[in-house]
This record gives C-alpha cells, structure tokens and sequence, in this order.
C-alpha cells in the first residue's frame, strides 16, 4: 500500500495527498482509495502521484487525520479518463472538480495544445489549482460571492465564451453545473464536449453494476466516468442518480 | 450453416443458452436492457429483497491473484422500487428472471408477488456473505424444501432454486430444492473467501469475508453441476468461472441445459455473443446439436468398464 509522503493544504476543506507511488494514467482516470477500517472511495488522480482530496464524508474526514507516513489503499487507475484532441480546448472547472482538469490542461499546454480554463468556486480561498491553469494558458475565475474574478457562476462565463474557438470542451464539477453548461453547449457541440460524472461506484470493476446510467445501461467505474455531451444529453444525468441501495434520488 | 441452439428451459424459450448471471450489472433496467442487446439468451436480475438495503461498507470487490473476492452485501431497493427496473429490463426483449432474496417464507413470497412480472424467479439460497439470508438459509435442506414450496405456490412462473457450494453435499440441498417443486436448480454461487492485508491485518472486504469469482472456481462449479445432474430430474443450470464458449461447452458437457456469465460479462459486457457463437462454431465444426453434447461427460466408456 502507498505510503503518504507529503499534504498540502489547498483550500479550507481541499488536500492534496503526494503517494510514494507513480500512477500511469489519463487525466479523469480515478482510483479506489481505501481508508482502513473506514470505506473505500473513487478519486481522480490530481497529479500522477497524488489524489486531491474534499472532504465531505467519512472516509475523505478519516484521510484529512493521515499524514506523512501513512498509509493508504489504492487501487487502479480505472475508468477511461479524458481524450484531448485539436489545437484549443476549453476547460470548465468547479469546486473539487478542478483536480483532475489541472493534469489535462498540463498534459495539453505540454503538447501544443491552446488551452483556456473557467474556474469557479464558493469564495476566493475556495478556488483550486488556479496557478496550474494559469501555467497552462488562459485562466478565467468566478467565484459565487464575489470575492474574485467574476461575481456568480462559471457557466455566466461561458455563456460570454465564443465557443467556436474551440475544438472540445472538457468539465468536472457539481452535477447542476456541468448539466447547466450541457444546455449552453450548443447541439452541433455535443460530440465535442467531454464530463467526467459523479456515480456511486462499489466495485470499480465494472462487474456489480451499481453505477449504471439510464437509459444505455453505461458503467460509470467502467465505460466512464468521462462521457460525452452526446451520450448523455437524454440521460438521467442532471436529473437522478441512484444511492448505495440502487433508489433513484434527485440530483441537487 | 449455423446450429441452432435455442432451448427451451422450465416452459421459456431461449435463443441461446448463455444467460446473464444474478448480482453482475442486473441491478438497474438499463443494465439488464444492456445485456440482453448484447447477445443474453436471458438477465437474471440482481438479487432483491423486501426493503431498501445500502448493502456492505465498501470495500466490497477486491481482486486476488486467483480471482475476485466480493461482499456487496444484497444491495436493492426493495421489490417496490425494482418493479419499475423489471418492467424496463423487459424491454430488452428476452426473459428476465428476478432474484429474489428473504429470511423466511413469507418474505420470499412477499418479494415474488411484488415483483409479478419476472419471466422466471431465481431463489437466492447461497449468497455467502449477508446474516440471515442467502446461505443462511440455503445450507438448511428442511428450509430450502419449504422456502422453494412457498414461492411454488405462489406463481405460476418457473421457480430455480440457487445453490451454495459452500456444504459438504450439495446434491443432498439440490434434491431438497426439487422436493419443494424447483423448476431447475442454478449451481454453483461463489465459494466463501477472504482475504487480508499483510501490512496491516486488516482484511480487504468491508464485511471482512465474502465470496470468491471468476476463473478459479470453475472446477468447483464442473463438480457441482456434473454431480446435481446425475441425483436430479430438474434441469441443471451452470455458473461459476465461465469466460470463453470453451467454459460454456465443458458446462454443458458437465450436464448443464445452460450456462449463466457472471465476473466475466462484468470485464466484458459483449461476452453473450462471443461465447454463443463460439458455441455455434464448435458445434458446426463437429457435426453435433447442442443435444449431443449435454450431460456428455457422463456417457463416455472407459477401457475398464
């Protein structure tokens, strides 16, 4: 099992937790990381050897009292991850979702690639990896009080974007934004747009089918997590998701 | 030229034999949809009970190197929510068979009405990781007898029974599940295991222990069903390690009238198809009907006999 070489405090409720472990990926592929005695949870990889890491739930709380030294249980990495094609992407970022966009607009600045970041947050402590955007290219902020950049939501700033600048827009973030920016995205844009979605994964296999997606039966821990706007565009996404018992639940 | 191998198993008609197996991908109407668009000659749906149950804290799969380990725990939303499931899942144009789970009788009838529209029920006798229920109840003859009567009575659906391979006789459970009027018995569910952490004592499942898939078992699963088709009169239906037509053909050649896919359809969702036609092929091949081959192992001669 990895061992925790270093923390780094991002944001109040954000950290990043530096493995002695290098994984081979794509950026949006995730692994399952397993807190001892606690739970086992996805996460995407934020660096090649790191997870960033909210913490919302009891496995994510039980990681925020590791530190260097310990260690956790990592599995994978799973999933399909983003696919980076053309000269100039867009980059959609919210909350904790910005952690598996930093590596793509890495990989993209690194392979020509023009690339352009809306990043958004609560408030300005808040915002995540805004320097690796900026590094990578253009960096557009929103935050909802105000506090920096713009004041309200990224998909205001998108909706200000000349998307035909584009080749492919690609997005990680709350379900209610990302399902708001595929309503912005115009149709002939669907195939071009990519998101990485949020599921309840169990296995991670893609065997017990708990992550399945109506109305195509797709496997979030296996097909995905990143989709495109074409396969999603008249699916639950936005509107339900299933919890751990496989009840439909509103998506907030 | 192509065989046919369409069957008619306890009054359904199947194009093929390869089924789906309980508790991989089934839990959703889509998922089931998916499988049966796929090449399944049936979906047996993930395992379903009376009330909503969140199953077992992750970690609830992990993979050794002889196989997967899993303790999901019987995961469902309750026969109330899956109706809806089950109605969807029928979409897909094949029969849809309902797992169905409880701790007594009159739960399992309770699930088996809830869920009225299922092709066929499956009883759950065998998961090997949930208190109370599966091989609880399962490794019991008396209560296999009476719980497999009870959902007899109840419709007029073809009833299979699920066994456990986790008993020191598993023909002795399978004679009880046929007394009770089972319409054919599913042999075999995973093989009980566990595994653990050596860095830490911790073992690796969230329920500690679970049940063992995939390809290591099937010569448990051969066993098990070679034996049940030799003591029963109901057809036999195999599952446990299945991945290639070759895995389906040495299944029927065991005894079983089908095969069911379960870890193997969970890596590869387009299997169905690739081990039907595989079977197709080597039938072609041989100049044999799927007949020909069922229960095959058990006529061979030997220069001693």
């Amino acid at each position: 099992m990895p061992v925790i070489e270093k923390v780094i405090d991002e944001t109040p409720y954000i950290r990043t937790f530096v493995l002695d472990r290098t994984f081979r990926a794509n950026p949006g592929q995730y692994v399952m990381v397993w807190v001892r005695g606690v739970d086992e949870v996805p996460m995407s990889l934020s660096y090649e050897n790191a997870i960033t890491v909210q913490k919302v739930g009891d496995a994510t709380s039980a990681m925020f009292g590791l530190g260097k030294g310990d260690r956790l249980g990592v599995r994978g990495p799973y999933g399909n991850g983003f696919t980076l094609t053309g000269r100039s992407i867009l980059v959609i970022a919210g909350g904790v979702g910005a952690a598996p966009l930093a590596s793509l607009a890495e990989l993209a600045h690194s392979s020509g690639i023009s690339v352009t970041t809306l990043l958004g947050a609560r408030t300005k402590t808040e915002l995540l990896f805004a320097e690796r955007f900026r590094q990578a290219g253009e960096l557009r902020i929103a935050t909802d009080d105000g506090s920096f950049g713009h004041a309200g939501f990224v998909t205001q700033l998108l909706e200000r974007t000349d998307l035909s600048d584009f080749d492919g827009i690609y997005t990680c973030g709350p379900e209610q934004m990302m399902a708001r920016i595929l309503n912005i995205v115009k149709d002939s844009m669907l195939d071009r747009i990519q998101l990485s979605l949020h599921r309840y994964i169990k296995c991670g296999f893609g065997i017990c089918g708990a992550c399945c997606i109506d109305p195509e039966g797709l496997r979030v821990c296996a097909d995905g997590p990143v989709f495109t706007g074409i396969r999603l565009a008249n699916s639950e996404f936005g509107k339900y998701r299933r919890n751990e018992c496989g009840m439909k639940v509103h998506v907030q | 030229m192509s065989r046919d191998i369409t069957i008619e198993l306890t009054g359904l008609h199947l194009g093929n034999p390869v089924l789906l197996a309980a508790g991989i991908l089934g839990s959703t109407g889509a998922s089931l949809k998916r499988a049966a668009a796929s090449g399944a000659g049936a979906v047996v749906t993930k395992s379903i009970g009376t009330v909503p149950k969140p199953g077992h804290p992750n970690p609830t799969m992990a993979e050794t190197a002889c196989g997967f380990l899993n303790a999901l725990g019987l995961p469902n939303p309750s026969y109330r929510e899956f109706a809806d499931e089950l109605r969807v899942a029928k979409e897909g144009g094949v029969p849809v068979i309902a797992s169905i789970f409880g701790a007594d009788a009159r739960e399992f009838r309770e699930v088996a009405e809830g869920l009225a529209g299922a092709d066929a029920y499956e009883l759950n006798l065998s998961c090997p990781h949930a208190e109370g229920y599966g091989a609880m109840v399962g490794t019991d003859p008396g209560l296999v007898e009476e719980l497999t009567a009870a959902v007899k009575d109840c419709t007029r659906a073809p009833v299979w029974a699920k066994l456990t391979p986790n008993v020191t006789n598993i023909t002795g459970i399978g004679l009880a599940a046929q007394r009770g009027g089972a319409d054919a018995v599913v042999a075999i569910n995973t093989v009980r295991g566990m595994a653990i952490d050596i860095e830490s004592g911790y073992p690796v499942l969230g329920n500690k222990f679970g049940g063992l898939s995939g390809p290591s078992i099937k010569p448990i699963a051969i066993k098990a069903v070679y034996d049940l088709y030799e003591a029963l009169d109901i057809p036999v239906i195999g599952v446990g390690g299945i991945s290639s037509w070759q895995d389906a053909v040495e299944m029927i050649m065991a005894g079983a009238a089908s095969v069911q896919i379960g870890t193997a359809a969970g890596r590869d969702p387009e299997i169905f198809r690739k081990v039907a036609s595989g079977i197709i092929s080597y039938l072609d091949s041989n100049r044999w009907e799927l007949s020909d081959i069922r229960g095959l192992a058990h006529e061979v001669t030997y220069a001693s006999d």
